[in-house]
């Protein structure tokens, strides 16, 4: 099949995964045992497989980018927005991986959630979340993406909420969500204003036509700050990202999946789309990278201190995320893109990884007491090894040439960002392999008793370590003798707006490069001394000395937010209530019919059962009457 | 003529006011039989011979005893007449009152129907009215004896004392 | 018998009509007023004369004999009319043990 026929069936893409979601809804008191589970990994499977067929069959030389119209949806004059599909490279790019790394995740999922009560409504829901996702990344037309931008939102607070019966996660889902909601507000407005200055919201037209606007005007500054605004919301940037730790209440699966692979990528992708608007705004990019590095920087300070296994995974996605919006912001957006694909691969590992990790022990998730589980727990072990080296950034694993990318490009730009991008992954570094040796190496800590997980959940764990490893070889750079394969195929879905270019000498990256890995070998060494050979624990947050309390807590953030936003947004709702509700709504209905039943007191007293009086006013009507007809007053 | 007409009016007047206005229920009785008496009198006037012997026979003979009965049976004088409050009594006069003057503002610009020119004068006799009672107006005349009938029937069954009432006997079916 | 007729149009009709107006108002009044059920009923037939004195002024100045059988038919139900109410009247003051028209007052709101 040629592309152009592929592009034609690629609605199936997203359909079979909605097809799945409203199937296994319908029947989620009807399906036993795994069936579920079952139905919802081979709709993803088959969605990948179309993908990739697509992918293989895509010449970009020939055809760039293919427009599927599905139909008409809003037909008014002026405003013609249709439901499009954009098939290009970077549309595949995100199909792949959100299609490839679902299905793993859902086949793990099978056995993960195999005794939970609701499994079924689960799949249901990762399905659901599967067709939003592919909505946003394969829309035509910012309105689609928005589609999938909101779709994802909701899955995300069904997902994280998905125990509901504890308050904490429900908590959590709203936070997650009503913080997602105000980068939606930001993307949305952004939309409107796209589409009042150019008439329409087709990426294709947008991008040719931005160049009918000056460069650092302020209306493009505004446009590309408030989609920011949305990324930040969606991908758990400095100020909103304190719901992705607490993100965490969700089942492991779902926080591979969304939190980890796809829908926090979300904003990365929304920034190369738009890639063209944003390099006329240079203002926004310098926020954009500010933001970005804040957040990596804060963010792995904070993952050091903390002693879940899923919370320093957490906060190690938001600091990447920060990386990867330092590149967004320093205009070397296949790096970017290079990073989103590798992260997504060791990142979705580590996450499985560390759900085997706590089936295996029955539900703990405290690292310090574990300990001791390579022996026991032998392919989780070396998975998680494999993500931990390619997440350190080792060289010859994955992460380490996306990174090196990405601090290529920093050091171009300034040497002190290089610095500190470089102190983000030197900390990145170290939690993660103080993760790795606090649970797998020296003595067992805890009580239960450990067991391997099944192949179900294997499986998918080795396919995603040997991504990991070789995912590398999609951007290699000439100094290794790669051709930067990922970067030119991204540039064909924008025709050349990724100017990117580094002009090192090889001699300085080779230098750089370097310095980089024998600064990461000294932290693994240290690291190694201080939680292998001594096994220092860390004592509980309030007993640590004064700074390090402050990062273990968090920096006081959420308390902050807490004081600044929801105790003046609680007495504004009370006060409300207790005026408008009380008062206004209540009052209004309750008058209506009290003054409606006192009328009928009023009137009530015409009946008074007095023949005399009925008389009367039959008299006087009839003098009213007749005065009418005969003189006709 | 027209003196007769006048002298019968005003007694017809006069007394339909004194009905209205007697205390003793017996004495509203007596005007209105007067009131009766003097209608007779205009229809004599008006050659309406069957209609004034009829009216005589019927109202003053029939039905104005037939009130005196009731009155007597129940016992009324002036002692359990009804007190009334002077404002309805102002505001039924005035209804009244107006009701009258509504009524003779309509003719004020006289009746507008023209008087044929000649007609038989033999209207009014008893031939006549039986004539037509017998012809024209045989299914009414009829279906009245109906009305008596179920009149009679009605008058009876209200009449009869409920079983809790002293003297009332069995309460007997539906006739 | 044209002697007749020109006699009785001596009188015009419209004093005829007037006549029956004031007959007619002072029953009516009298009927709201008066709180005597049977004073009530002596009012209703006082209306029912003045309508049936201007019937047969109408029928005897225009000829028609239809006027006055109508007369003769109102005559007639006003006598059945007369019974039924008397019965009425005995009724109420058996259970009310009154003749007043406003005890009978159990329709009020």
């Amino acid at each position: 099949m040629d592309f152009q026929q592929l592009a034609h069936i690629a609605w199936l893409v997203p359909a079979l995964p909605l097809f799945g979601a409203l199937v296994i809804a319908a029947l989620r008191n009807k399906l036993k045992g795994n069936t579920a589970g079952y139905l919802a990994t081979a709709m993803t499977s088959i969605a990948f497989v179309i993908a990739l067929l697509a992918f293989i069959a895509h010449k970009p030389a020939e055809q760039a980018s293919a427009l599927v119209h599905l139909f008409n949806w809003i037909d008014i004059p002026g405003m013609e927005v249709a439901m499009d599909l954009r098939i290009d490279a970077l549309s595949l790019t995100m199909m792949l991986i959100v299609t490839g790394i679902g299905s793993l995740i859902h086949m793990y999922s099978i056995s993960y959630m195999h005794d939970d009560k609701r499994v079924n409504t689960f799949f249901a829901l990762l399905n659901l979340f599967s067709f939003a996702m592919l909505m946003l990344v394969m829309g035509g037309n910012f309105l689609v993406t928005f589609i999938g931008w909101e779709g994802v939102g909701l899955c995300s607070y069904l997902l994280i909420g998905f125990w509901y019966t504890v308050p904490a996660y429900n908590y959590a889902a709203r936070k997650a969500f009503v913080m997602n909601r105000i980068g939606d507000l930001g993307f949305l407005i952004a939309l409107v204003m796209i589409a009042t200055q150019f008439g329409t919201l087709d990426y294709g037209t947008v991008m040719d036509k931005s160049s009918t606007v000056s460069t650092g005007s302020p209306w493009i500054t505004a446009v590309t700050l408030l989609l920011f605004v949305g990324a930040i919301g969606k991908s758990a940037q400095l100020p909103l990202f304190t719901w992705l730790p607490d993100a965490m209440a969700g089942p492991t699966p779902v926080s591979a999946l969304i939190h980890a692979a796809t829908m926090v990528t979300a904003g990365i992708f929304l920034l190369v789309r738009s890639s063209a608007l944003f390099a006329l705004a240079p203002i926004t990019m310098e926020v954009v990278l500010i933001v970005g590095l804040l957040t990596a920087v804060l963010t792995a300070t904070i993952g050091v201190f903390q002693n879940d296994i899923k919370k320093v995974l957490a906060y190690s996605t938001v600091s990447q995320l920060g990386l990867m919006f330092v590149a967004l912001g320093l205009g070397a957006y296949s790096a970017a893109m290079f990073h989103v694909t590798t992260h997504a691969f060791f990142k979705a590992l580590l996450f499985l990884g560390a759900g085997s990790v706590i089936h295996a022990l029955g539900g703990e998730q405290d690292i310090r007491k574990m300990g001791g589980l390579k022996g026991i727990t032998k392919t989780t072990y070396v998975t998680f090894l494999i993500g931990t080296l390619a997440i350190a950034g080792i060289p010859g694993f994955s992460g380490f040439f996306s990174k090196d990318a990405i601090l290529m490009a920093a050091y171009q730009e300034h040497p002190l960002l290089y610095a500190a991008t470089l102190g983000v992954s030197l900390l990145t570094c170290f939690y993660m392999f103080r993760l790795l040796f606090l649970t797998f190496f020296g003595t067992y800590r805890g009580k239960a008793h450990a067991h391997e997980s099944p192949s179900v959940m294997t499986v998918p764990l080795m396919v995603l370590a040997v991504g990991s490893v070789v995912a590398g070889v999609l951007n290699l750079p000439h100094i290794f003798g790669g051709h930067e394969t990922m970067k030119h195929y991204l540039e064909t879905a924008a025709e050349g707006i990724y100017g990117e270019h580094l002009h090192l000498s090889a001699a300085t990256e080779w230098m750089l490069m370097g310095i980089t890995v024998g600064l990461i070998v000294l932290v693994i060494w240290y690291a190694h001394g201080r939680f292998v050979k001594k096994t220092t624990l860390d004592a509980e947050a309030d007993e640590l000395p004064y700074f390090k309390r402050l990062i273990a807590r968090k920096w006081y953030i959420d308390e902050l937010y807490a004081k600044l936003f929801e105790k003046p947004y609680g007495w504004l709702s009370t006060q409300l209530d207790a005026i408008m509700e009380k008062r206004v709504v209540d009052g209004a209905v309750n008058f209506t019919g009290s003054s409606t039943m006192r009328i009928g007191k009023l009137v009530r007293r015409v009946q008074t059962g007095n023949m005399s009086f009925y008389l009367l006013a039959m008299v006087v009507g009839i003098i009213g009457f007749l005065m009418l007809t005969i003189w006709g007053v | 003529m027209q003196i007769l007409f006048y002298l019968f009016a005003a007694v017809s007047i006069l007394s339909a006011l004194f009905v209205v206005a007697a205390k003793n229920p017996v004495n509203s009785v007596i005007a209105l039989i007067v009131c009766f008496l003097s209608i007779a009198g205009h229809y004599i006037l008006l050659n309406a011979q069957f209609l004034a012997v009829v009216h005589i026979i019927v109202y003053t003979g029939a039905i104005m005893v037939l009130f005196l009965f009731v009155i007597m049976l129940l016992n009324l004088n002036k002692s359990t007449e009804p007190q009334k409050s002077m404002a309805t009594r102002i505001a039924a006069v005035i209804a009244g009152g107006l009701f009258l003057l509504t009524l003779l503002g309509a003719i004020k610009d006289g009746i507008g129907i023209a008087n044929p020119d000649v007609y038989d004068g033999s209207v009014g006799l008893v031939k006549s009215v039986g004539t037509s009672l017998f012809t024209e107006y045989l299914l009414p005349f009829e279906v009245s004896s109906v009305l008596f009938l179920s009149a009679m029937i009605g008058a009876v069954m209200l009449g009869k004392k409920d079983k809790g009432q002293p003297d009332g006997g069995e309460i007997s079916g539906v006739a | 018998m044209n002697d007749i007729v020109t006699a009785i149009r001596t009188v015009p009709l419209e004093h005829y009509v007037m006549l029956s107006f004031v007959l007619f108002s002072i029953g009516m009044a009298g009927a709201m007023f008066r709180r005597n059920t049977i004073i009530v009923l002596m009012c209703l037939e006082l209306m029912f004369n003045s309508v049936n004195l201007l019937l047969t002024a109408f029928s005897a100045h225009y000829g028609d004999p239809g006027g006055q059988v109508f007369v003769f038919f109102i005559m007639l139900v006003a006598a059945a009319e007369v019974t039924v109410g008397l019965a009425i009247v005995v009724m109420m003051k058996r259970n009310v043990d009154s003749v007043d028209i406003n005890q009978l007052n159990r329709m009020r709101g």
